[in-house]
């Protein structure tokens, strides 16, 4: 909702400027607002790296699954129906236990994401005062009926974690909304390292919890709880996300949602793939052949650099080199990076795609 | 749980000059050029590794 549609909704016959003002002043006309989030990709349309995968890593951009024991799938999945659905959320995070666990002690599945020092510290929350909040809110969906941890941690501080847990009913789309204080003893750095670390679980092994966890309450111990192994051990279980959101304040507002285009834009900070081409000329063997590549998104620090789908004439070893010209200098900043080929030929050129990962 | 990279091998890549420009290493099976940046998640855990003595970097070539 927006200013203007609250206004539309109230005019009416109200059409006194009095009248309006009055009603503001009595609290009857109530403008909504939608804050903004310090999540980037929280309905998870974005996965420029892949759709699926076995092993730890990132599918969706920006949201690292990890996991040991069993096979979990991680993928992002189509919501067709259901609230979410209602809501304009069309992609979650999906956990798929392919193979379950066998080791209830060890074993666990989760998804985290980490946001930029920076961006908590300048987000309004007046993170040392223990009334002064954030919250967080997201739909969730699980299979297996049963109580499900979210857990959080000062990255700057980190013996400094937080945890809540929820309960979920089987195969039911859940909106959970939950404030969180400030603390004297959070730190977040003006910078861009990890601020803070926010992570869902659908199953943590005994030997990572414990039945005297501090929840509900910023903890230098224990603050991750118990669980019951039924996920780990269900095969085909799953654990669906989406629709995250952390804002500064002590109430969840609505997810605002935006184009597909802005959105990937902001998750190019952390990665982006893109494709290069150059030619050469002059004698074979000793010369050094490249061009600049300048990223689509400045990054939040200088990136591990990848090349792939190489195509290439008279590349010498066909080495495409990333991130220095190969002579006395290096070229590789959080603006892009210099490439280059030793040539063996007269003529050399090659095409070829990379990738720049910046993430946290 | 922190983190799940996988390094296998690792080696520093060096300029003409002979200063090295960054560590040419496979994580998770790929082989990445990763920049001598603290601030970049790989090199930091190539450096936590090395300190941890389960990972050496190679001499550049």
């Amino acid at each position: 909702m927006t200013k203007a549609r609250d206004l539309a909704n109230f005019l009416g016959d109200n059409t006194s400027l009095g009248t309006i003002n009055d009603a503001y002043d009595a609290g009857t006309l109530v403008p909504s607002s939608t804050n903004p989030s310090l999540i980037i990709n929280g309905d998870m349309r974005i996965s420029q790296r892949q759709t699926s995968s076995t092993t730890s890593g990132f599918v969706l951009d920006r949201f690292f699954v990890g996991s040991q024991g069993g096979t979990r799938t991680r993928s992002q999945e189509a919501i067709t129906s259901g609230a979410p659905y209602d809501l304009g959320f069309r992609n979650c995070l999906k956990f798929t236990n392919t193979v379950a666990g066998g080791n209830n002690t060890t074993d666990y599945v989760e998804s985290y994401y980490k946001i930029e020092s920076q961006d908590v510290a300048t987000s309004g929350w007046n993170y040392t005062s223990p009334s002064s909040y954030i919250t967080v809110s997201f739909w969730v969906r699980s299979s297996v009926a049963g109580t499900y941890t979210f857990w959080t941690r000062c990255e700057d501080a980190n013996a400094n974690t937080y945890a809540f847990t929820y309960t979920l009913a089987a195969n039911t789309w859940t909106k959970v909304t939950h404030s969180i204080p400030g603390h004297s003893n959070l730190v977040f750095n003006n910078d861009n390292g990890a601020g803070l670390r926010m992570q869902w679980i659908p199953f943590y092994g005994s030997g990572h919890t414990s039945s005297s966890a501090t929840i509900n309450a910023w903890s230098t111990g224990s603050s991750l709880p118990d669980q019951s192994t039924a996920w780990n051990t269900t095969t085909g279980a799953t654990f669906e996300l989406t629709g995250v959101k952390l804002e500064e304040g002590s109430e969840a507002t609505d997810f605002q949602h935006t184009s597909y285009a802005e959105e990937l834009a902001k998750c190019q900070r952390y990665y982006e793939t893109g494709r290069s081409s150059s030619t050469g000329y002059g004698a074979a063997g000793t010369g050094f052949f490249g061009c600049m590549v300048d990223y689509k998104a400045e990054k939040r620090a200088t990136a591990t650099l990848t090349q792939s789908s190489q195509s290439y004439f008279a590349v010498d070893g066909n080495a495409i080199y990333l991130g220095s010209v190969g002579l006395s200098y290096t070229l590789n900043d959080t603006n892009g990076f210099y490439h280059c080929a030793v040539h063996d030929n007269v003529n050399c050129k090659y095409v070829f795609t990379y990738t720049a990962d910046a993430e946290l | 749980m922190e983190n799940n990279i996988n390094i296998t091998s690792a080696q520093y890549l060096a300029n003409k000059d002979g200063s090295n420009y960054s560590v040419k290493a496979t994580i998770d099976g790929q082989e990445m050029s990763v920049p001598l940046d603290p601030a970049n998640r790989h090199y930091a855990e190539i450096l936590k590794q090395v300190e941890a003595g389960t990972l050496t970097i190679a001499d550049a070539e």
